[in-house]
């Protein structure tokens, strides 16, 4: 299952290419001026990362999230999402490579075949680093007022992570 | 996004005054900052790379066939760009860059539906780009490879084995988004 994610990469750019010549495309010269606005892209989107980046940062610097975590583990306790993956449900959205990081050290510590090391993993493969897709997209958008965007986006993850917790429980028959 | 910005900076002053963890904030914020720079430029080669494929297929019209394959659905969560090829070539893109996993190829793709999308309300997230980044945000990749690896170098045999669970959960997250951003579409004011 693994191996065949390794050709996906390479073969979509041998694809690319092939599909380009046989449309008689100067392909060389189309992958240029792409990666050219790629970079235009770049630039759109890097003051908003490094606005939103200071923020998430100074927050967790402070100690917000682990407060918010304490505060938390009865509600999640209630609703059947096993609480020792409060830290990994607030670091998720925020930052892609915390959120890897916190997880790791879970998986590591209770054993990835556990149901809190089962649920993490779960958790992380079904979610994605909300806060830094909407700063992106609305960063190179130049989009100011985001309407009803978070909060649609935070439900979205909300229910991912308790069905998350479900599903870990049903299928593997913790229970 | 001020205001949510002003309070996340609020709120950690308050946090930490009463952690005295102030010093460490007032840190965090320039490495903040450093981060930002350093995580744009650590996506940069990939992104530029995408950026230059998705303008080669463009131009071989392979965007074209993966818009019409898409339409049927994508028509129906983006009816006002229904017939807008613009907007619907990357997003068809997006999807299917997000269906395989490959992050750094569906960013450019879905920043340009979102830069198209935009010109019709500059400055405003319309329904339909709260819509965008709302199935951005739900993960739809089928085979999390990132996290089988995290799995296997913690010691696991079978790391595929929540297969079944992450389909059920990135279908109930997507679904749960999407009614959310209809539902909240028609209660939030200023809608164009």
């Amino acid at each position: 299952m693994s191996g065949w994610t390794a050709w996906l990469a390479p073969m979509l750019l041998l694809l690319a290419a092939g599909t380009g010549l046989a449309r008689g495309v100067d392909v060389y010269r189309a992958l240029g001026t792409g990666a050219g606005e790629g970079l235009r892209i770049l630039l759109g989107i890097l003051p908003s990362l490094i606005a939103l980046m200071t923020a998430i940062s100074m927050l967790r610097a402070a100690g917000f999230l682990e407060w918010l975590g304490t505060a938390l583990v009865p509600a999640l306790e209630r609703l059947g999402i096993p609480p020792e993956t409060a830290a990994l449900l607030l670091v998720r959205p925020v930052s892609g490579s915390g959120a890897l990081g916190v997880g790791a050290e879970l998986m590591e510590r209770y054993g990835p075949d556990s149901l809190v090391g089962r649920t993490v993993a779960v958790m992380l493969g079904s979610s994605e680093t909300t806060f830094y897709i909407i700063g992106v997209y609305f960063g190179a958008a130049g989009v100011r007022r985001t309407r009803h965007a978070i909060p649609a986006a935070l439900c979205g993850d909300l229910a991912g992570f308790l069905a998350a917790a479900w599903a870990v429980r049903w299928l593997f028959g913790y229970g | 996004m001020s205001w949510i910005w002003a309070g996340m900076v609020a709120l950690s002053i308050l946090f930490g005054a009463a952690n005295g963890t102030l010093e460490e904030v007032s840190a965090a914020a320039m490495a903040g900052a450093q981060e930002g720079v350093e995580l744009c430029l650590s996506m940069a080669g990939g992104l530029c790379l995408w950026s230059g494929v998705m303008a080669v297929l463009r131009e071989a019209g392979a965007l074209g066939m993966l818009r019409r394959a898409l339409l049927p659905v994508l028509g129906r969560l983006f009816p006002s760009f229904r017939s807008d090829r613009e907007v619907m070539e990357p997003l068809a893109a997006n999807v299917a860059a997000n269906l395989l996993g490959l992050g750094n190829a569906a960013t450019p793709m879905g920043i340009r539906a979102a830069q198209a999308m935009a010109r019709r309300t500059p400055g405003l997230a319309s329904d339909a780009l709260c819509m965008l980044v709302v199935c951005n945000t739900a993960s739809i990749q089928l085979i999390p490879t990132t996290v089988a690896a995290a799995r296997s170098a913690a010691g696991c045999r079978t790391p595929f084995d929540i297969l079944p669970a992450v389909w059920a959960a990135s279908a109930c997250s997507l679904a749960a988004g999407i009614a959310a951003a209809r539902l909240l579409a028609r209660l939030w004011g200023d809608r164009r």
